[in-house]
């Protein structure tokens, strides 16, 4: 009987993997730092893409008239650059169609290339250095506004506030790219930048930079850097009686901010790019969805998972999961997404990529404005 | 800018740095005590500072939603920090110093880096490795005196640096332990011959460094409000180059050497950028410090007061 049994379970088996068979796979890369300290924003992009993609299984999609299943194949860079062109190769070998990632600019820069050498589209959920996509690659894109936009953004808002801005910056590439863009923007809209000061994304004394600011007496201090240096330059402000308005990009927007500034967080503003998730067409009904199968939403989630729709999406349009004829498709792509409406400019940047500011109050973020953007 | 504004922002930065320097001061007397004994350079000690900042900031967590005043949890933090900071001095001294006090120089040197690998590794791993953010405990009151900002966390940084220095002054000039300690500065085997227990003597002085070191570590976290397992290394290398600066094994020339590198630092990092026209940023802070190192060990090696240390037959 019992070997009646096991023949039987063995032909189903057999069966069930001819039908697996039959059904085509597309694979897909999925790559974000899944260890070390950002593994939280990682898992958010990984689970934003697999519940994008299972969803669309569940449709049972086809190409080319025939059945097809589309893989993730998950791969961590650690938010390593080096880590990162290691598993863009190992993604690329083992013959993904299509790439959601990365997260770190400083890993999306150097990976892109080994994809663009192998011909295959990446969209990146999270990556907002502008040199990204200026590349010369055809084959990156991101969903995300870039540190221009965010720049404009912050540098606009900061001259409806005062004239007088003074700009900071760590000199990382993402803090010296998005001080630079600001102080375009703030010269742009007619205010003066009064002073540029530096530091470094590892001190903690800001006295004598802020001192000299005070000099200057600026309307607005706008930072590009992170938390870290942000929250003490907050505090440090309040002690120095520095009255101007504190601003930063997405480096800063962050619970770690609050955390770490504590009463001196009150007042201060912060960008992000993308819209609050309450704002966002389908927001609500995704957070519903996702927060059912993988609890809180961090800050990814529906980037990667318009990323994903919006490469399977310009698959199916083409017919065809092969890169060289979905790629153009891509490029010329247009739907609508949960984060909004999702086209590309020429560079692979998305078109008119709103920025949302938010001020500290009461201890919280609140939105208080979205510049650019469609809405 | 007209005269008034110049002249009110060249005193708050020189303000600014003394508080830093006053700071420098308390943790650069931790290796010049050290090195005026042993002619040992204890690498370890910023180390110290970083986990008495740890420490505190674990007891603050712990304290701060139960209501008590802000002053009287500090107390209580600096009650915890010190004698763990203290133990973990008399515990270095122990381990990696002493059955290496007859070895070459080079040695205890090695063991000194080594110390502070290990105990910045085990502060990460205890702590992990994001930076955490000092509970408020205590209301910042910012005061205004002819256009200078001072706050009153600045102004009790100052005042209990100021104390504890003068007590150390006290401590090694007029009592009994300190008149041991410079005997052996002098003379270790002569001192010993007099009577006087060199490895008590030793002992006290890691002790006497390590609770300097605890309350620098509360002041430093406390007055940036952020605590981080790698503060230690800059702190202390700053603090080592004030106790240069001033002679090095040189008791009132580590606070010299404290308070003048604070205030050099401060009016570095203002007026560089005004000075080279935009040439250099106020990120090139942290060179001054060092400048100010290799020039101190060019023209006066030893020191702007003099290295006090045993005078060998």
């Amino acid at each position: 009987m019992k070997v009646v049994v096991g023949a039987l379970l063995g032909l189903s088996l057999v069966v069930t993997a001819i039908q697996a068979v039959a059904v085509e796979t597309v694979k897909i890369g999925v790559v974000s730092p899944l260890t070390g300290p950002q593994a939280h924003l990682g898992k958010d992009i990984e689970n934003g893409a697999r519940l994008a993609i299972d969803e669309i299984n569940a449709t049972h999609p086809t190409l080319g008239g025939q059945p097809v299943r589309f893989d993730l194949l998950v791969e961590d860079d650690q938010a390593d650059p080096r880590t990162a062109t290691v598993v863009a190769q190992k993604l690329v070998d083992s013959g993904v169609k299509g790439v959601i990632g990365h997260l770190n600019s400083g890993a999306s820069i150097p990976a892109a290339r080994i994809y663009a050498e192998a011909g295959i589209p990446q969209i990146s959920p999270g990556s907002t250095a502008v040199t990204y996509t200026r590349q010369g690659f055809k084959t990156t894109y991101r969903v995300m506004a870039n540190d221009a936009q965010q720049g404009q953004a912050l540098g606009g808002y900061a001259v409806r506030i005062g004239r007088r801005v003074a700009v900071v910056d760590d000199r990382t590439a993402y803090g010296q790219g998005l001080a630079d863009e600001v102080a375009k923007a703030v010269r742009a809209a007619g205010g003066e930048v009064v002073a540029r000061e530096f530091t470094t994304d590892k001190s903690t004394d800001f006295t004598a930079i802020l001192t000299s600011l005070k000099a200057k007496r600026p309307e607005v201090v706008v930072y590009g850097g992170m938390d870290p240096q942000a929250a003490p330059i907050a505090r440090q402000m309040k002690m120095l009686g520095l009255k101007a308005v504190f601003m930063g990009g997405d480096g800063m927007q962050s619970a770690e901010f609050l955390k770490l500034a504590g009463t001196a967080a009150e007042g201060v503003i912060g960008s992000s790019p993308g819209l609050p998730l309450e704002k966002m067409q389908g927001g609500a009904e995704f957070a519903t969805r996702f927060t059912a199968r993988f609890g809180k939403i961090q800050i990814y989630a529906p980037f990667s998972y318009d990323a994903s729709r919006v490469l399977i999406a310009a698959i199916r349009q083409a017919d065809s999961a092969e890169p060289a004829r979905y790629l153009p498709v891509l490029a010329g792509i247009a739907v609508n997404g949960v984060i909004g409406p999702i086209a590309f400019d020429t560079y692979g940047d998305l078109k008119d990529g709103p920025v949302t500011l938010y001020q500290v109050k009461g201890g919280q973020w609140v939105p208080i404005i979205t510049m650019g953007g469609k809405n | 800018m007209d005269n008034l504004v110049f002249y009110q922002i060249l005193l708050q930065q020189i303000f600014n740095g003394l508080v830093l320097g006053s700071l420098y001061a308390l943790v650069a007397l931790g290796y010049t005590m050290v090195y005026g004994i042993l002619e040992l350079i204890n690498f370890a000690h910023g180390e110290v500072v970083m986990l008495g900042a740890m420490v505190a900031l674990t007891v603050l967590g712990a304290l701060s939603g139960a209501g008590y005043s802000g002053v009287w949890t500090i107390g209580v933090a600096l009650a915890v920090a010190v004698p763990i900071c203290v133990t973990t001095g008399l515990l270095i001294e122990r381990v990696a110093y002493r059955p290496l006090r007859h070895a070459p120089r080079l040695a205890p040197l090695i063991t000194a880096i080594g110390v502070s690998i290990v105990l910045q590794n085990l502060a990460m791993i205890f702590w992990g490795r994001q930076y955490l953010s000092f509970p408020a405990v205590i209301d910042v009151q910012v005061y205004e005196w002819w256009g200078v900002s001072v706050t009153n966390v600045q102004l009790v940084m100052v005042a209990l640096a100021a104390t504890m220095m003068v007590g150390l002054l006290v401590l090694v000039g007029r009592t009994r332990l300190g008149r041991a300690m410079r005997a052996i500065a002098q003379n270790r085997e002569v001192a010993s011959l007099m009577g006087v227990n060199v490895n008590t003597v030793i002992a006290a002085t890691f002790a006497i460094g390590s609770a300097l070191a605890a309350v620098a570590g509360v002041l430093v976290s406390t007055y940036y409000g952020l605590a981080h397992y790698a503060m230690g290394f800059m702190l202390g290398l700053k603090a080592f180059t004030a106790a240069v600066l001033g002679g090095i094994g040189n008791i009132p020339g580590a606070m010299l050497g404290g308070l003048l590198l604070g205030v050099i630092e401060s009016l570095g990092a203002g007026y560089i950028g005004d000075l080279t026209g935009g040439f250099l940023g106020s990120n090139y802070q942290d060179i001054f410090a060092f400048f100010v190192l290799i020039l101190v060990l060019i023209f006066r090696p030893a020191g702007l007061l003099g290295e006090q240390v045993a005078e060998r037959a």
